[in-house]
């Protein structure tokens, strides 16, 4: 008997709850992370642009290990991890909480702000030092420089390189099931063992993962024609 | 004492000695062209004299102030002091109009409306009133070195430094910055431009300098110092770029 299409199981009553759980849940896990993992971020390049010796060392190990261990493993790390690592009280407040989610959160977080790091460096390091040098010869102060040259000029560069990390943290997200975080493929597999659809319900989730990331690259491109077509030295 | 009193002045950058015993002075008003080949020193010198150089030894006197003085404010001394450089350095990400305004804004407090009006004032008399609310890069060359004039002098400044302001411009646009060069002379600028254009320097200049290896070698009016040049090395380097 060959497979027969039931696009309306996906579509509608429980299962469709499931993936839009799921979605909701992936969305959330990555607005989350994604915050959270722009402020560890920007505090790493900022050590790292420090001068400080042992800050920049601090910043430059935290860069390579995370950037260079695969996320899994890291994922696993955090999630077995904590038992041994935590103390008792604060394992127990988080067992009290969404444990899953906190791990897998965290897992995250410290993966791409590794990324997040290096951007944010590569993108004040981008901005030609005359423009310092122009804006201090005017009287302009070290901060007043700052503020008004050089980080707006960053800040445009760097954007659309940090969102794209953004959509490189939406969609290893979908990770984070391997410790049962809920998310979207977590719920398409629970899906697929409920009903045998996978081929409809994995379609489902892969159309609504294209469909955030296709919005932000569309976002992107006008930021870019709006922007930064002006930034050239 | 001149109006900008050089006192033998040494610099090094690491072990090479770039500036070896530098003495000169400029007077209100002069225009002084210093010409030299490249590595003698002169975008140096020039820069030494808003401090966007440091310099070990000797001394400099803009106005009567020591410029290496205690408790002196270097943001002060700068926005008296203007400079254009060889590569423009435009703000990318401002106007042409907010590239002038923003250091009288800032660092001067003037009104953004007094501010505007005086910058607008200032692209008319070089000539490029119509670009104010475009982007550097959608300037020509000869365009952006006219805004970038026009940003120094928006902080009226007393003095301004040109280092090397036609180098990095093709050859039909060398003209329309030299010419509002020109201007800025006659109305009595004082001016020290590194320049090779030795026919502005023949035009306008008050006196113009050689500088080799970190000393000046020769100096004098145009009208000597082209006609009957005293030193081997002057003749020498001439002879090149005439």
């Amino acid at each position: 008997m060959g497979y027969q299409f039931d696009w309306s199981l996906v579509l509608t009553g429980e299962y469709r709850d499931w993936l839009l759980d799921g979605f909701y849940l992936t969305l959330k896990i990555s607005a989350v992370a994604g915050g959270c993992a722009m402020a560890l971020g920007t505090l790493v390049a900022v050590l790292r642009l420090s001068r400080v010796k042992p800050l920049m060392w601090l910043s430059l190990a935290f860069t390579e290990f995370f950037r260079n261990t695969p996320l899994l493993v890291q994922i696993f790390f955090w999630y077995f991890g904590s038992e041994v690592l935590l103390p008792k009280s604060v394992n127990e407040w988080l067992y009290s909480m969404d444990f899953e989610f906190a791990a897998g959160t965290l897992a995250l977080t410290v993966y791409s702000s590794a990324f997040i790091a290096e951007e944010l460096r590569s993108g004040v390091f981008s901005i030609p030092k005359n423009q310092l040098e122009a804006s201090r010869a005017t009287g302009l102060s070290f901060l007043q420089a700052y503020r008004f040259v050089i980080l707006p000029q960053a800040f445009r560069i760097v954007i659309p390189p940090l969102i794209s990390q953004l959509l490189n943290l939406l969609k290893n997200s979908s990770l984070v099931m391997t410790i049962g975080v809920m998310e979207l493929t977590y719920q398409a597999r629970q899906v697929e063992s409920f009903t045998f659809h996978g081929f409809e319900s994995f379609t489902v989730a892969t159309l609504m993962y294209l469909a955030v990331s296709l919005l932000v690259s569309f976002a992107i491109t006008m930021y870019n024609k709006h922007f930064l077509h002006h930034l050239r030295y | 004492m001149a109006f900008i009193e050089i006192n033998g002045l040494h610099k090094w950058f690491g072990s090479f000695h770039v500036l070896r015993g530098i003495t000169e002075q400029v007077e209100r008003g002069e225009v002084l062209v210093i010409c030299g080949p490249s590595g003698s020193g002169k975008s140096t010198l020039i820069r030494c004299l808003n401090r966007l150089e440091e310099y070990q030894k000797g001394t400099v006197h803009f106005d009567g102030q020591d410029i290496h003085a205690r408790g002196l404010d270097v943001n002060s001394l700068r926005a008296e002091i203007g400079i254009v450089f060889q590569q423009f350095n435009l703000y990318p990400h401002l106007t042409v109009l907010k590239n002038i305004t923003l250091a009288p804004i800032k660092v001067r407090g003037t009104v953004r409306a007094e501010a505007e009006e005086t910058a607008l004032a200032l692209l008319e008399r070089v000539g490029i009133h119509d670009q104010a609310h475009k982007y550097p890069a959608e300037l020509s060359g000869g365009q952006q070195q006219r805004v970038a004039i026009a940003r120094a002098l928006a902080m009226k400044p007393k003095a301004l430094l040109f280092d090397e302001p036609t180098s990095a411009l093709d050859p039909e646009m060398i003209n329309e910055v030299l010419n509002v060069m020109k201007d800025l002379a006659r109305d009595g600028m004082t001016m020290l431009c590194v320049t090779h254009e030795m026919g502005f320097a023949r035009e306008v200049a008050d006196r113009v300098i050689f500088m080799d290896a970190g000393e000046v070698v020769e100096q004098g009016p145009p009208s000597e110092f082209f006609t009957n040049p005293k030193h081997e090395r002057t003749r020498m380097f001439l002879k090149e770029i005439l």
